[in-house]
């Protein structure tokens, strides 16, 4: 009973908060509202039993993109109404896409309740007693190794490129060398001297 | 708990199961809230001793009560909330401080396989939960639509976005040694290491991590030498400025709550838990809890050691440790440590 009040619960808020983050008209109200979604949406695969891929959905969207999204949208105080000007001309392509997308629903929704092969083979994905971390890196590191690393080269091509494009180099700086710093000893930069009253010293 | 009221009570077992996981949250945070009232205590009269004060001394015996005469009076303010400020966010900004600072002490073992819920992503749940914190400051930093909370925001999610990839890399390498994401797993696999207090200490390959960890956690907490969000000569109280009474006391405790927290995971994760010092059979008849809180307790001091000691450092200084040191040794350890535990655990490659 605990698990159907929870998964209600969780699937209400994922709902409630998703049509939110497109109604809400201050922008980071809606990136607030699709936090929500996100954090109520590993709610949901913590009560199917994902509870690895719950934490990494916590842990990626709702700690890292979600801050800079958060960040973006205070920054840049993009203005709603400005971008809703657009609704007429846009309506076309954006009714397209939701056609396109729910059909893929329906049509995973068939497929998925289509034959006796397939409902035995989701009854146990992975045996019990098996941790969902150990079950993925399992297949993770074995089967799909090659898939994976092509994957993390991919992320470390992007992220590289994503650097060299906005790195400038700014004449002119002074930037700090700490092992200079460090090095440096008292005798290096000070010097003990005994003026004569009104002699001064030289520099 | 469950099965007492279960079978003692005749509940049935949903029921029961509610009733006992609600007493199991009350009888952490209760005492846990009792705890932060004594180390603000215990941290203003460390840090009075060492700049040679007397430091709280007038409230019950050597003003023993202060805290609470300060929480007794914070309540009593009136709740002043900008007509500027969001309200809303406004109000909700340290209910999430507060309660991301509660809920991580779910899975923190207090004794063997005894925490709220043992569950076996339980570093991962740490580190999801730990990410949530920094909204509580982003939120409020922006709700209060004020310059200095939201320069102090903005530092806050920057410090704490950076110092989590190092923290990140560095529980990696625990995890591996341990072979699970479970903490109380983690606490049991560090049993029978010959060392100060039964972690890692012995061990040249975590005891670098341990210290990055422990400076991480500095980071991670805003405390000294890292408290650039809190930087009073430059940003009046930061993300706080414009808080008050209540809500302002929800950050001061949610702060302190966060401070106990990392404390236990540099215990639990490095110097065993809930584990006594040394793998000795008489020192087990001491409850393993109160070996965790021992060692809490000198973290705790360690972290009050050095908010009375080290300087502030620049914000420069702050992202230059994070992303050109830390990030880069912890990586190299991660790599050095699998390795070498490729070769001790399976053996060469052929």
């Amino acid at each position: 009973m605990i698990q159907a009040i929870a998964f209600y619960l969780f699937a209400a808020i994922v709902i409630v908060s998703a049509a939110l983050t497109i109604t809400s008209r201050n922008p980071v109200h809606a990136v607030l509202w699709l936090i929500l979604a996100f954090f109520n949406a590993a709610g949901l695969m913590v009560l199917v039993g994902a509870e690895f891929i719950a934490m990494l959905l916590v842990i990626v969207y709702v700690g890292a993109v979600a801050v800079l999204f958060l960040f973006v949208v205070m920054m840049l105080n993009v203005d709603f109404a400005e971008l809703r000007a657009g609704f007429v001309r846009y309506a076309a392509i954006g009714l397209a896409f939701a056609v396109a997308l729910v059909s893929e629903a329906v049509m995973a929704l068939w497929g998925y309740s289509a034959g006796a092969i397939e409902l035995a083979r989701r009854t146990a994905p992975t045996p019990d007693k098996v941790p969902n971390i150990q079950a993925i890196g399992d297949l993770l590191y074995t089967r799909y190794l090659f898939v994976f690393e092509a994957a993390g080269l991919v992320l470390l091509v992007a992220m590289i490129g994503a650097i060299v494009l906005t790195h400038r180099e700014r004449g002119g700086t002074r930037p700090q060398n700490i092992a200079r710093q460090i090095a440096r000893r008292p005798q290096d930069a000070t010097r003990n001297t005994q003026p004569v009253v009104g002699g001064g010293i030289e520099l | 708990m469950t099965s007492f009221f279960t079978y003692r009570l005749g509940m049935p077992f949903e029921w029961a199961w509610f009733v006992a996981t609600i007493m199991d949250i009350l009888l952490i945070a209760l005492p846990l809230m009792l705890a932060v009232a004594m180390l603000i205590y215990a941290d203003r009269k460390i840090w009075a001793a060492m700049a040679l004060r007397r430091g709280p001394n007038v409230v019950g015996p050597f003003g023993l009560l202060q805290s609470f005469a300060d929480g007794l009076k914070v309540f009593l303010q009136e709740t002043i909330i900008p007509t500027a400020a969001n309200k809303t966010l406004f109000l909700i900004a340290p209910i999430i401080t507060f309660t991301v600072a509660l809920i991580v002490w779910a899975v923190v073992p207090f004794a063997y396989q005894a925490p709220l819920a043992n569950i076996n992503v339980g570093l991962l749940y740490v580190l999801a939960a730990s990410s949530l914190g920094v909204y509580g400051i982003i939120l409020a930093g922006w709700s209060s639509n004020s310059k200095y909370p939201f320069y102090s925001a903005i530092r806050a999610a920057a410090q704490m976005v950076s110092y989590e990839v190092a923290i990140g890399f560095v529980l990696i390498s625990v995890v591996m040694y341990a072979g699970s994401f479970n903490l109380g797993d983690i606490v049991e696999n560090q049993k029978g290491y010959y060392g100060f207090v039964n972690g890692h200490w012995s061990n040249p390959l975590l005891f670098p991590m341990a210290v990055v960890f422990f400076i991480s956690s500095l980071a991670e907490t805003q405390r000294a030498p890292f408290d650039l969000t809190e930087a009073e000569s430059e940003l009046v109280a930061g993300y706080q400025t414009e808080y008050s009474s209540m809500s302002f006391a929800l950050y001061w405790l949610g702060e302190y709550a966060n401070v106990i927290l990392m404390c236990a995971l540099n215990a639990t994760l490095f110097w065993g838990g809930y584990l006594p010092p040394f793998d000795w059979a008489p020192l087990y008849v001491v409850p393993g809890i109160l070996w965790l809180f021992a060692k809490i307790l000198f973290f705790f001091f360690v972290f009050s050691w050095v908010k009375a000691t080290v300087p502030r450092y620049r914000y420069d200084q702050l992202m230059r440790l994070g992303w050109k040191v830390f990030l880069p040794l912890s990586l190299i350890f991660v790599f050095v440590i699998s390795g070498w535990l490729m070769v001790t655990r399976v053996g060469l490659p052929a």
